[in-house]
């Protein structure tokens, strides 16, 4: 089962067990991450912004018009951002590290 | 009857049961203690009813509403309005309920209005928290709300002569952008990337705006940062993501990112709201406060469906175990509302 790894805002990383076919943001939520995902994952907010690592954002594949038009909406963006719920877990993502980012 | 204790100046409403929220599930609740003949007051930080369907997805098709194939979460607002308008509920918009304390025995509600609410079963539907503009995270920015940074534009005159930065990438900065550059001395457009968010006929007259040099776009600029004496603002500072910044002299930040929410007081009311739920009795929607429930997707147990449906069914548990709240001494006669049809309360 591929691993995802989750930096906290306290720069604590947790590696966790996470099924093909999850988006990123079921699984923190599953694991009771700070995370709001307010939307439950419509793409109706930005609340499940997390920052990917640089060596991991280029195999992703790219935002849709619709998480971009999300992720202005988002403060603190960086090159990386991204919308968690958008990413879902595979094989070939396994290890994949994001960034938390603060909840309020 | 709406029953208000007169104290002073001070006037406290009196009601069978609260509810903390009027979204899909605050708003089905009524029904449900309507059906029990318990008069409600609904309190929402929104000035309108909707919470979630309206605040993020008004437009949006629903599908999974029991006995409606797609609806846009809008109608089912406007249709829950309909059904439970013969219950008379009571309003209270704008809002945000600040404090729950314990009076005798029943619950007081203080909202950020000054209105106290006295009910002896509170309805807690807050969804995911009171939504309220999304507010750049810049050090010192609630100084200078209402005066200098503002989150919508009421009147537009405000603006004439006046140096702005708007920021935002959708169409209520393009708009306002577009509306006010005849009014305003000088505009700034800050947003993050090339394309915006509107209709390909405003994003136009936006760039022909700017072409004639009545709007200046500011791309690809984040806001970063204000500078101003804590009354009056001075300028914005804005950053790309790579650190290039910029200071651009300003008199008014009109910040357009759409609504955010937050817990906020909910959290300090002893109800063990952890990550934005409250847990709770799945049978009864009871808190660990007595008289208190959780409903909606506030509400928490063992595999928990966050579902509009769910919500409908957790109000109508509630309701149920809120009669025995209320009512103590009384039984709890229940017909289906296809015996006896929908009780209507005389005055």
């Amino acid at each position: 089962m591929p691993v995802v790894n989750f930096v906290t805002t306290s720069g604590e990383i947790l590696a966790l067990a996470a099924e093909n076919g999850r988006s990123i943001m079921e699984v923190a939520k599953a694991n009771d991450l700070p995370m709001l995902a307010a939307c439950g994952g419509a793409l109706a907010c930005a609340t499940c912004h997390v920052i990917v690592d640089e060596d991991w954002y280029d195999r992703l594949d790219p935002p849709s018009e619709d998480e971009e038009d999300l992720l202005d909406t988002a403060h603190g963006l960086t090159p990386t951002s991204r919308l968690c719920c958008q990413i879902r877990v595979s094989d070939a993502l396994d290890g994949i590290r994001v960034t938390l980012t603060p909840m309020d | 009857m709406s029953t208000q204790i007169l104290s002073g100046t001070d006037v406290t409403e009196v009601t069978d049961v609260a509810i903390v929220g009027a979204g899909p599930v605050g708003l089905f609740a009524v029904f449900e203690c309507g059906m029990l003949q318990l008069r409600c007051h609904v309190i929402d930080a929104l000035p309108a009813l909707g919470g979630q369907c309206v605040a993020l997805y008004p437009e949006k098709p629903i599908y999974d509403i029991p006995a409606a194939p797609e609806l846009t979460a809008s109608e089912l607002i406007a249709r829950l309005q309909q059904q439970i308008a013969p219950f008379r509920p009571r309003f209270h918009l704008d809002q945000q309920v600040t404090e729950l304390q314990r009076r005798d025995d029943a619950w007081e509600l203080t909202t950020s209005r000054g209105t106290r609410i006295r009910a002896r079963a509170v309805m807690v539907a807050a969804g995911v928290g009171a939504f309220g503009p999304n507010r750049p995270p810049l050090p010192g920015i609630e100084q200078y709300e209402g005066r200098c940074v503002h989150y919508l534009v009421a009147e537009r005159e405000r603006f004439r002569g006046q140096r702005l930065v708007i920021a935002g990438g959708g169409d209520s900065a393009v708009d306002w952008a577009i509306a006010l550059a005849d009014i305003a001395a000088e505009i700034h457009v800050i947003h993050r990337r090339e394309q915006f968010r509107a209709a390909p006929e405003t994003s136009a007259r936006l760039h022909e705006l700017a072409a004639k040099g009545k709007i200046q776009l500011v791309i690809p600029y984040q806001l970063a940062g204000l500078e101003g004496d804590g009354e009056r603002l001075a300028a914005v500072v804005v950053k790309t993501l790579k650190g290039e910044t910029r200071r651009i002299a300003a008199d008014h930040l009109l910040a357009f990112f759409g609504l955010a929410s937050k817990l906020g007081p909910i959290n300090d009311w002893g109800l063990g709201a952890h990550n934005g739920v409250i847990p709770v009795d799945p049978s009864t929607g009871a808190t660990s406060l007595p008289g208190v429930f959780a409903i909606g997707d506030i509400a928490g147990y063992p595999r928990k469906l966050k579902l509009i449906l769910t919500g409908f069914a957790e109000a109508a548990h509630a309701a149920h175990a809120a009669h025995a709240v209320v009512h103590p001494d009384r039984a709890l006669h229940f017909e289906h509302s296809t015996a006896a049809g929908v009780p209507i309360r005389e005055s």
